[in-house]
C-alpha cells in the first residue's frame, strides 16, 4: 500500500455514546420524506401533487435550473403532504409508504460495459445523481461538467461518526460496482481515502490514499487538499461511501432501493448501535423509545454534533447523513461556570483540567458556554485546519465580501465541515460555518 | 429588558454582572451543536492569574525598596514589608479597574452589546507598568485615555491597534515627563522619610545609561531593584510565562522571538561597544527593566500583535531588537521596551499583510505547477 499521509493538525472530540457494532433491521417506516433544504443552493420545483401515487424512483421534485436532476421517492406509496415554510418554501415532501407500490425499473447491467452517458442517464433518472457532490462549494454536481477526479473518503473522524467498515460489511460488491460506475464519469482517477485497517483497501479501479491523524482527517475536503488540491477552474466530485453502495445497488438490482444503515449515537441514547432503515426515514422511527428518560431537554441531531442539523422526532433524516447524535440541550445557567477547574469540561484549549485526560470520553451539551465577541485570540483556528489555508483571513475576506481575496485564500477548497472544528473551539463564539456558507453563496452568485 | 423601559440604561451593567456570575443558558442555534467551554472570561482570567506572581512580588518590592531607602529594612518583618507595599499598590489597582471598567460599561450600554472582558487584563497590566509614586489621578487620566482613545474609538476589545496598558504608560510618559522619569518615582517615599546616605532611587538601567553599572545580577533576576511595580522580578514573570505557555493562552513564539531579538541586538552592541552601557553583557539586558515583562505580557497581546504564525516570529524578533536598540542608543531615556512594542503594534498589520501575500503567492504557484 502507498505511504500514509500524516495530518497533525486537528482535534478528536471523544463523546460518550458511540455506536456498538450491532445491526438491527427496522421495518419500512410508515412515511418517508425528501427535504429540498438538504441541498444547499437548490431551487426545487414540484413534480407531484398531493394524493398522487408514486413508485420508488418516481420524481418528487426537480432542480429548476437543471431539470434533468430529479429527486425521487425512496419508497413507493402516496404523496400525503407537502410541508412549506415561510414564503411557501418547500420543506418536506412526504410519502406514505406502500409495499405493493414497487419501483421504477432499470436495466441490470455491469456499469463497466456502459458508456459514461448511459451511466449518467441511469443515475439521473433514478434520483441517484444528487449523491454526487462537487467541490468547489459542496453542492450537487452538474451533469455536464468533467471532473478532474472523484474522491471518496471511506472513514469519518467526526465525533460519534459511524464506522463505514461496519456499514459496508456484506455490501462490498455493491461498493465495487458503484466505483466501477463512477470511474467512467471522469477522465482522471477515482481516489479512495482510507485509514489504517480499512476494509476498503482492497477495492479495485481506484487509487488508494491512506491518511492518519485527528479529525478532520476523514473529511474529503482535507484529503483532496493534501493529495490533489483544487485550483481555480478545477472540479472534483465527492461521494459518501454509503451512497456509493446505493449507486452500486442500482446497477446490480435495476431497482431503486435506498436502504441505508444509520447509527444512533450520543450520550442520551440507551443502547447506541446501528439500524437498517431507508433514506428519508422519520427520526421517530429510529429514536422513539431508545433515548434515556431524563428530566432535562435533549437535542436530536441528524448528522454529527459539528455539522449536523437539529431535528425534532416528527421530522426526517437528512439526505446525506448516516447517523443521528443525541446530546443534552444544556439550556441551564451555570454559576461562575467560567471559573471552575473543569474536570468534566472538554476543551481544545489547555485551560481546563480535562486537558490532562485526553483519552477520556465526555458528555457535551449544546450550551454556547459564553457570549459572542469579536475576534480576539489568534492562532486558534490554524491548529485545527490541516490545510495550507489561513482560516481567519479567509473568513475575514468573506465578512468584507472581497471576492478576489476569497478566491486567493482558498474558498474553492473548503466547505463548512472543514472549518467546523474552528467554530467549536472559538473563544469568541464566531459563527464560522454560517460565515463560510455566506461566502460560498456569494461565489456561486457572482461567478456561477 | 425592552428599549424605553425604566432602567433600560442599566441593561449592559446588569448583563455584565449577570454573565459574570452565571454562564449563559444560551444554546447553539446554527452551526456546531457543541461549543468549547472556553470563553473570553476564562481566557482573560488565566492571564490575570499569570500576572499574580508579578503583582505579589511587586507589592513586596515596593516595601523592600522603601525600607531599604530609609535604612530600616532590618527592623521590619516580611509581612510588614509586604503590607507597606500592599497598601501602596492596592489603590493603584483599584483606580485602574474602577475607571477602566466604568468606561467599558458606559460604552457597552451605548453600543448595546455585552461588556467585553478585555479590560480584566488591561486593568491589571496598567498598575504593574507604573512607577509606584505615580499620583492616583494620573493613573485615572491615563486609564481613561487608554480605554477611550486606545480601544473604544476603534470599536472595543478585539479592534484596537495598540496595547491599551502600554498606551496608558506612554500617555503618562509623554504628557507628564517630569513626574514619570528621573530618580524620584521608583521608590515609595513621603516627605517625612529621611533617606540613608548614598541612596539615589535610580533604576540600575538609569545608572547604566549614565555609565555607572553596579547592580547584582541576582537582585535583578529576583527583582530586588527599583522599577515599575510589576516589572522588576524576572522570576515572577517567568512563572507567569510558564502559566501562559502551558495553557496555550500566550504565544510562546512571540516570547521566544522577543528574547532572541533582544539577545542578538545585545550581542551586536557588545561587539561595537563604545560606551559603558554598550558593554553591559547582552543577557543582562533581558533581566533588567521592562524587557521580560513586555515580552511575556505585552508583546503577546493577541489583538495588537501579529496574528499569523510567521508574522509572530518576525514581530517578536523586531520588538527585541528595537527595545535594546532604543534602550542603549537613545540618550534621553534608559528604557525602550514600551516604545518598541507600541512601534511594532503599529507595524503588526503590515507584517501580517506580507505574510498573507506570500501565502497567496505560494498558492498561486501551486496552481501554475498543476496547470
Amino acid at each position: 500500500m502507498s505511504e500514509v499521509i500524516k495530518l497533525r493538525k486537528g482535534l478528536n472530540i471523544k463523546l460518550k455514546g458511540s455506536a456498538e457494532r450491532v445491526l438491527e433491521k427496522l421495518p419500512t417506516p410508515a412515511t418517508v420524506a425528501l427535504k429540498p433544504t438538504d441541498f444547499p443552493g437548490l431551487t426545487p420545483k414540484l413534480s407531484v401533487k398531493i394524493d398522487q401515487e408514486v413508485k420508488a424512483g418516481d420524481a418528487l421534485f426537480y432542480d429548476k435550473y437543471h431539470p434533468e436532476i430529479i429527486f425521487t421517492a425512496p419508497v413507493g406509496g402516496k404523496v400525503v403532504s407537502i410541508n412549506r415554510g415561510e414564503r411557501r418554501k418547500i420543506l418536506e415532501v412526504v410519502v406514505e409508504t406502500d409495499k405493493g407500490a414497487g419501483s421504477v425499473t432499470f436495466p441490470k447491467v455491469d456499469p463497466s460495459n456502459l458508456s459514461a452517458d448511459e451511466i449518467k442517464t441511469q443515475l439521473l433518472k433514478s434520483g441517484s445523481w444528487p449523491f454526487v457532490k462537487r467541490r468547489p462549494y459542496g453542492v450537487i454536481a452538474s451533469p455536464d461538467e468533467k471532473p478532474k477526479s472523484i474522491f471518496i473518503s471511506t472513514f469519518d473522524t467526526a465525533p460519534l461518526a459511524p464506522d463505514y467498515n461496519f456499514i459496508a460489511e456484506g455490501q462490498m460488491n455493491s461498493f465495487q460496482t458503484g466505483i466501477n460506475a463512477l470511474a467512467k464519469l471522469t477522465d482522471g482517477k477515482v481516489y479512495l481515502g482510507v485509514n489504517t485497517n480499512s476494509a476498503f483497501a482492497s477495492v479495485k479501479q481506484v487509487e488508494i490514499k491512506s491518511f492518519s491523524g485527528p479529525h478532520p482527517a476523514g473529511n474529503v475536503g482535507i484529503q483532496i487538499h493534501n493529495t490533489t488540491p483544487i485550483n481555480k477552474g478545477d472540479v472534483v466530485w465527492t461521494v459518501n461511501p454509503q451512497d456509493v453502495i446505493l449507486i452500486g445497488r442500482l446497477f446490480e438490482t435495476g431497482k431503486v432501493d435506498f436502504t441505508k444503515i444509520m447509527a444512533l449515537t450520543g450520550s442520551e441514547v440507551e443502547n447506541p448501535k446501528y439500524y437498517q432503515t431507508v433514506l428519508g426515514a422519520p427520526i421517530s422511527s429510529i429514536v422513539d423509545g431508545k433515548l434515556k428518560k431524563v428530566n432535562y431537554k435533549q437535542r436530536i441531531i441528524s448528522g454529527n454534533v459539528l455539522t449536523g442539523i437539529r431535528v425534532k422526532t416528527q421530522q426526517y433524516f437528512c439526505f446525506y447523513d448516516s447517523h443521528i447524535s443525541v446530546i443534552p440541550e444544556g439550556d441551564e445557567y451555570e454559576f461562575l461556570g467560567w471559573a471552575t477547574l473543569g474536570s468534566k469540561k472538554f476543551s481544545a484549549s489547555k485551560t481546563f483540567l480535562t486537558s490532562l485526560f485526553p483519552k477520556k470520553e465526555y458528555v457535551l451539551n449544546a450550551n454556547m458556554h459564553g457570549g459572542d465577541r469579536a475576534f480576539v485570540l489568534s492562532g486558534q483556528y490554524e491548529k485545527l485546519v490541516p490545510m495550507d489555508i489561513l482560516p481567519v483571513h479567509l473568513l475575514k475576506a468573506v465578512i468584507v465580501n472581497d471576492i478576489d481575496k476569497m478566491e486567493q485564500l482558498g474558498i474553492y477548497e473548503v466547505i463548512e465541515e472543514d472549518f467546523a472544528l474552528c467554530e467549536y473551539a472559538c473563544t469568541s463564539k464566531i459563527k464560522v460555518q454560517d460565515i463560510l456558507r455566506t461566502g460560498i453563496n456569494t461565489m456561486i452568485k457572482e461567478l456561477g | 429588558m425592552q428599549k424605553g423601559a425604566k432602567y433600560h440604561w442599566l441593561q449592559s451593567v446588569h448583563d455584565g454582572f449577570f454573565t459574570f456570575l452565571y454562564v449563559s443558558k444560551k444554546t447553539s442555534k446554527t452551526g456546531t451543536h457543541i461549543h468549547d467551554f472556553i470563553d473570553l472570561k476564562r481566557t482573560m482570567s488565566v492571564v490575570v492569574i499569570a500576572l499574580i506572581p508579578a503583582l505579589l512580588f511587586g507589592m513586596y518590592n515596593v516595601g523592600y525598596q522603601h525600607f531599604k531607602a530609609i535604612g530600616e529594612f532590618a527592623s521590619y518583618g516580611f509581612f510588614q514589608v509586604f503590607a507597606y507595599g500592599f497598601i501602596k499598590v492596592l489603590p493603584i489597582v483599584i483606580v485602574s479597574y474602577v475607571v477602566g471598567l466604568g468606561i467599558e460599561f458606559v460604552f457597552a450600554q451605548l453600543r448595546g452589546h455585552e461588556i467585553n472582558e478585555g479590560f480584566l487584563v488591561s486593568g491589571m497590566l496598567i498598575p504593574l507598568v507604573m512607577p509606584v509614586q505615580t499620583p492616583l489621578w494620573m493613573i485615572a487620566v491615563a486609564t481613561a485615555f487608554a480605554v477611550i482613545f486606545g480601544k473604544e474609538v476603534f470599536g472595543g476589545t478585539g479592534m484596537n491597534i495598540w496595547n491599551p496598558a502600554l498606551l496608558a504608560r506612554a500617555f503618562l510618559f509623554f504628557a507628564y515627563p517630569a513626574e514619570m522619569s528621573g530618580i524620584k518615582v521608583w521608590v515609595s517615599l513621603s516627605h517625612a522619610d529621611k533617606v540613608i546616605d548614598g541612596f539615589t532611587g535610580a533604576t540600575p538601567m538609569a545608572d547604566a545609561a549614565a555609565g555607572n553599572i553596579h547592580f547584582s545580577v541576582a537582585d535583578a533576576f529576583f527583582g530586588f531593584i527599583p522599577g515599575s511595580i510589576g516589572e522588576t522580578s524576572t522570576l515572577a514573570i517567568l512563572i507567569g510565562a510558564i502559566i501562559l505557555i502551558a495553557t496555550g493562552i500566550g504565544s510562546w513564539k512571540i516570547m521566544v522571538s522577543t528574547f532572541a531579538g533582544g539577545a542578538i541586538m545585545g550581542i551586536i552592541l557588545n561587539i561595537f561597544a563604545v560606551n559603558p552601557y554598550m558593554h553591559l553583557p547582552f543577557w543582562q539586558h533581558l533581566i533588567l527593566g521592562g524587557f521580560a515583562f513586555g515580552a511575556v505580557f505585552m508583546a503577546t497581546d493577541p489583538v495588537s500583535g501579529a496574528q499569523t504564525n510567521k508574522g509572530k516570529w518576525i514581530y517578536g524578533f523586531l520588538i527585541g531588537i528595537l527595545a535594546i536598540l532604543i534602550r542603549v542608543v537613545n540618550p534621553a531615556y534608559p528604557e525602550g521596551m514600551m516604545l518598541a512594542i507600541l512601534l511594532m503594534n503599529t507595524f503588526a498589520p503590515l507584517i501580517d499583510h506580507y505574510v498573507v501575500q506570500s501565502h497567496i503567492k505560494r498558492r498561486l504557484k501551486r496552481a501554475r505547477i498543476a496547470g
